[in-house]
């Protein structure tokens, strides 16, 4: 089953002891079946609060305000059963660190039988066939071995690709990798993302990837939202994102990338002013006391979303579409 | 596994030695003379002497060691003083009660203490979680022999429901296990409370990990989250410290045998110091001390078994 996925409006609180975190403010983003989403921006910047949201994981004391339809289902409203059906069902998440994703004191195949608790039509040992067949499938030789083996016997590469297969295992409409490839070293970054631009070719549900690497999203995806202080600044094909930015954060990020200089340079660029505070985010622009080029209304007025081409747009007073 | 096993078997084995060098060393240092103890102020040197002999007390304290060891190697424990009855017997004897009465509050324990600390963890935050949180401390703060002389005061005297003393009768079962209740729950009672702290703790830690978020992220359950994904780590150091405590268990035995004058190991070593009993004294505090190096190992070999990476550690 797949369908579309639409945030609208949606705004993420975190109630803490030192005042509301508002982590997410006014987020709208859509994804159709077949399409792979990039998210990218610093840390900090409210990507792992969405997908968070997205895959219905946020904690006890977060207040979620909008709406998340997936599938012509409102996520924010449904009742926590229905949602933790969803979740490993409709909507798989490949979570961050490899490293610490599987439970370390029960066998890798035990825990992705345990993870197709929702296919009641298939008895263990079909589950079993099932996953030999998917850990051959994301590329993991001797799958019956490894099936054996407890996580901590397991590289970090090879956990990533155990995770990528139970989630895969599931047969989600909505596929979130959240920073699938941070914790790994270069090579097994490379084969990961590989693997992942592989098996996008015969799936055709939605793919989310999280990243704070430029070079990551633009290998993966079809369109990308860059984040900033927990709002969505731009958004567009990344073709478009990474040679037309208009946003002058997105403009920073992108002259920040070390990928991008052909020669060695004593210091890397860096944006300058750190993220402001999220207990009491600033009246105007999020961005405007970091930006190199603020104007008259940025300090005070919201800006509005300016829709640059079909699905290029920017929140920015500066551009005009 | 096999030489991690070995190799703790041997550091037992030099536990117990330690220990009865300790205990010897003890009747030595213990002013008075224990055959007139034993026999009163008006014994006969004679008689004395003699009993200073049989209990080879003449000896010199490194060979009373050596002497007593060689023995226990072939299975004697040397002999009663008063009723000259092998040791072994009168620890045979006496060591069923105990043993059913330890496990019987471990059991107890466990079976009552780890689901409360599971349940605290679900309903975390909730008046659930405050009660079982209150009542546990509760629990620990009350001495077991309060829990003793209250329990008996209302279960034997006023509801006459369960028998004051004894082990019950010999064959009965139904009787055995009245006569169990109250000094199992005696023990069992502090202890309910200790796991159930242990179990919320390590537990609620073991939540907070990305493994679990991982369970949760494919939609488990959370009561399969509970009792298997995180039990199997949060309970590790529920056994260490049950193992540990065995040794307080086994010495609340000995009181709480003679409150409710069962008959049992702590009732005989009790007897035995009163009367200078040397050789009962040792022969029992080297099978309870075997007894407890045994439990600490298997706890070790558990932990072993259920944590793979502990396992890992060891293999060789």
């Amino acid at each position: 089953m797949t369908g579309s996925l639409a945030a609208r409006d949606l705004s993420v609180r975190y109630e803490t002891l030192h005042g509301s975190v508002q982590a997410l403010r006014h987020v709208d983003i859509e994804a159709h079946p077949g399409e792979v989403i990039g998210i990218v921006g610093e840390s900090g910047c409210g990507k792992s609060t969405l997908v968070t949201a997205l895959a219905n994981l946020l904690p006890a004391n977060a207040r979620v305000e909008g709406s998340i339809v997936y599938h012509g289902v409102d996520l924010v409203n449904l009742d926590a059963h229905r949602r933790r059906l969803l979740r490993g069902d409709e909507i798989a998440l490949v979570s961050q660190d490899p490293m610490t994703a599987f439970n370390p004191v029960l066998t890798i195949g035990d825990q992705l039988v345990d993870f197709q608790h929702h296919r009641k039509d298939l008895d263990r040992s079909q589950k079993k066939a099932r996953i030999a067949a998917m850990l051959t499938r994301v590329g993991i030789s001797d799958a019956e071995q490894r099936m054996k083996s407890y996580p901590h016997e397991l590289s970090g590469g090879m956990r990533q690709r155990m995770a990528i297969a139970a989630a895969l295992l599931t047969d989600p409409g909505l596929l979130i990798a959240d920073e699938p490839t941070t914790a790994l070293d270069v090579t097994m970054e490379a084969q990961i993302i590989h693997l992942l631009r592989e098996l996008r070719r015969e799936y055709n549900g939605i793919i989310i990837v999280v990243s704070h690497h430029l070079g990551v999203i633009a290998e993966l995806c079809d369109r990308v939202y860059v984040m900033y202080a927990g709002e969505v600044v731009e958004g567009g094909e990344v073709d478009a994102i990474f040679h037309d930015a208009h946003h002058p954060y997105t403009r920073a990020l992108l002259a920040c990338d070390p990928a991008r200089f052909p020669d060695r340079l004593e210091r890397l660029p860096t944006i300058p002013g750190t993220l402001p505070n999220l207990t009491e985010p600033p009246a105007g622009c999020i961005y405007a006391s970091r930006c190199e080029r603020t104007l008259e209304p940025c300090r005070n007025v919201v800006p509005p979303c300016v829709k640059l081409s079909a699905c290029h747009i920017a929140r920015c007073h500066g551009v005009c579409g | 596994m096999l030489t991690y096993a070995i190799k703790r078997i041997g550091l037992g084995l030099l536990i117990l030695t330690f220990v009865m060098v300790v205990m010897y060393t003890a009747v030595f240092l213990v002013p008075g003379d224990p055959a007139s103890v034993a026999l009163g102020p008006r014994a006969t040197p004679e008689l004395k002497k003699m009993l200073i002999e049989r209990m080879g007390l003449d000896q010199p304290v490194w060979w009373q060691i050596v002497e007593f060891f060689r023995n226990a190697l072939t299975g004697n424990l040397g002999y009663d003083v008063w009723s000259n009855r092998p040791v072994s017997t009168l620890v045979m004897e006496a060591l069923p009660n105990t043993l059913v009465l330890g496990v019987t509050s471990l059991a107890a324990a466990l079976l009552i203490g780890v689901p409360l600390g599971c349940l605290s963890v679900v309903r975390r935050g909730t008046a659930a979680d405050a009660i079982i949180g209150v009542l546990s401390v509760g629990v620990i703060a009350v001495p077991s022999f309060v829990v003793a002389i209250y329990s008996l005061l209302l279960f034997a005297v006023t509801l006459r429901w369960l028998p004051a003393i004894g082990a019950g009768e010999t064959g009965d079962l139904v009787s055995q296990a009245k006569a169990l209740v109250m000094p199992a729950l005696a023990i069992a009672l502090g202890w309910i409370g200790y796991i159930a702290r242990m179990v919320r703790a390590s537990m609620m830690e073991v939540m907070g990990e990305p493994h679990i978020r991982t369970a949760r992220s494919f939609g488990l359950p959370e009561w399969k989250i509970v009792s298997k994904y995180a039990l199997r780590i949060a309970i590790i150091p529920t056994i260490s410290l049950v193992a540990v405590g065995l040794g307080s268990i086994l010495s609340s035995a000995v009181f709480v045998e003679a409150v409710f004058a069962r008959p049992g190991i702590g009732r005989l070593v009790t007897d035995a110091v009163n009367t200078r009993n040397y050789p009962v004294v040792m022969g029992t505090v080297l099978i309870m001390t075997a007894i407890y190096v045994s439990i600490t190992i298997a706890a070790d070999l558990l932990i072993a078994r259920l944590d793979p990476r502990v396992r890992d550690v060891f293999r060789d």
